[in-house]
């Protein structure tokens, strides 16, 4: 065991995981508006629509997140179109690629889970609020939504974590995040283990403060 | 298109290869992941504390640790950790590991620390009268455990292990930054000499999405089956 290496590389490491937390609070808010979204439409009665919202969450469930990074980052910029378009800006960036594809990703997990949780709600309440004469934009926000969100909660908690270990894959296209920088310090020391515990306690500890919090919130959002 | 032609010209019969590689690997890392299992889960259920810890610490830690990192240790450290054991046996040369080896250890790992979850999950939501109803006609620990809790076990887990498997398939494209040549290694590798990287890493996407699509077929299927009679 070098201990020595351990104090050291813990500030490095730590300064790395700004990076991460970085995208994973970047990817979630779009992710979450994302996946709002397809599962508006995957409730849709029209069937082309609601077809496309599940394929959109069929295909980037069922691909892995690396394919899906490789492919907005080394694929789109292949297209010669593309490159002179302003959208260009965005995508050259190896930051904004992968934020792209973390927030797709967690899109299609996260309209499965609001999907599941706006059909659990008992009609009873829609229909409550129907008899009460309120329009159905207020029964939406004020009785779907807030339900919907309690619903969802143990579930968005195991997505959130499970986004936060996907950030990791920020490091294949060159991004230096926690384990960007703990692959670095092991390649040039060649002691994979002492860095191995420190990067993997700074997740386990934010694993551990997630759950917390998401356990917190239900309790919170419970009636 | 013309590149995904089988032969010489195209890398279609590169990538149905890498295709069969990733599937053998995504197996074995299953099969790995089981033999972890079966010692974690009756830790995870025992009734001494200090086992529990064991158990709820690997996985805790392989759960809460991102896949990729598992990997790494596994990539850089393997081989050293082989060494070191052969050392002690007096053996000195330089030993290094297969890359299949080392990838589907890794991967396997990770599927074991979900696969004990599943399985301490379905033991646990077993009715309690079917323990003690094996003890009360004094069946022998081993035949009331595979005849009459393992049966019932495997009908409840089936639904989540197509899930582990699920997850365990997609996690062998990570296997990829170690250099075994899978479906992504193959696609990165015909990617970069014939500079179509949309085009390989769609047929990628296509191909990972076809793995799926089969085997939740076989999977469905084989749920049915387990659960005749419910």
């Amino acid at each position: 065991m070098d201990f020595d290496l351990m104090i050291t590389s813990f500030p490095k490491l730590l300064s790395a995981t700004v990076i991460t937390l970085k995208l994973l609070s970047v990817s979630l808010f779009f992710g979450l508006f994302i996946g709002l979204l397809f599962a508006i439409l995957r409730l849709n009665k029209n069937p082309i629509i609601n077809k496309f919202a599940y394929g959109y969450s069929y295909v980037f469930r069922g691909t892995p997140l690396l394919v899906q990074i490789f492919i907005i980052y080394f694929g789109l910029g292949q297209i010669e179109y593309f490159r002179s378009t302003f959208l260009w800006v965005v995508f050259k960036e190896p930051y904004w690629c992968a934020i792209i594809a973390f927030a797709l990703n967690t899109g299609a997990y996260t309209s499965e889970i609001l999907r599941s949780a706006f059909q659990t709600i008992k009609p009873g309440f829609i229909e409550a609020g129907k008899s009460l004469g309120i329009s159905n934009k207020i029964i939406f926000y004020k009785i779907q939504i807030p339900i919907a969100i309690k619903q969802s909660l143990p579930a968005y908690g195991n997505e959130i974590i499970l986004m936060m270990k996907g950030t990791s894959l920020a490091s294949t296209v060159t991004l230096l995040d926690l384990t960007g920088v703990a692959k670095y310090i092991i390649s040039t020391t060649f002691k994979p283990i002492e860095v191995f515990i420190v990067a993997g306690s700074i997740y386990l500890f934010m694993t551990f403060i997630i759950h917390n919090l998401i356990k917190y919130l239900e309790k919170k959002f419970s009636y | 298109m013309e590149l995904l032609y089988f032969g010489d010209n195209g890398w279609g019969d590169e990538l149905f290869i890498a295709t069969l590689m990733t599937v053998a690997v995504s197996i074995s890392a299953m099969l790995i992941g089981f033999l972890f299992a079966l010692i974690f889960t009756p830790l995870k259920l025992s009734k001494y504390k200090i086992l529990n810890l064991i158990g709820n610490f690997y996985t805790t830690v392989i759960r809460g640790v991102p896949e990729l990192l598992v990997i790494y240790l596994f990539f850089f450290g393997g081989s050293g950790a082989i060494m070191y054991v052969a050392s002690i046996f007096g053996y000195f040369e330089y030993i290094e590991i297969n890359a299949f080896i080392t990838g589907s250890f890794a991967i396997g790992i990770i599927s074991g620390a979900y696969s004990t979850e599943v399985f301490r999950g379905a033991i646990q939501s077993i009715d309690k009268g079917q323990f003690e109803a094996g003890k009360v006609l004094g069946f022998n620990k081993y035949i009331h455990f595979f005849k009459v809790i393992m049966p019932q076990m495997l009908r409840l887990a089936l639904p989540n292990l197509s899930n582990v498997w699920q997850i365990t398939l997609k996690d062998t494209s990570l296997i990829s930054v170690t250099g075994l040549v899978e479906i992504m290694r193959q696609s990165y590798i015909a990617a970069g000499s014939t500079r179509d990287p949309l085009l390989f890493y769609s047929f990628a996407a296509v191909l990972y999405l076809l793995l799926t699509f089969i085997s939740m077929k076989f999977l469905n299927r084989l749920e049915k089956n387990y659960s005749r009679g419910f």
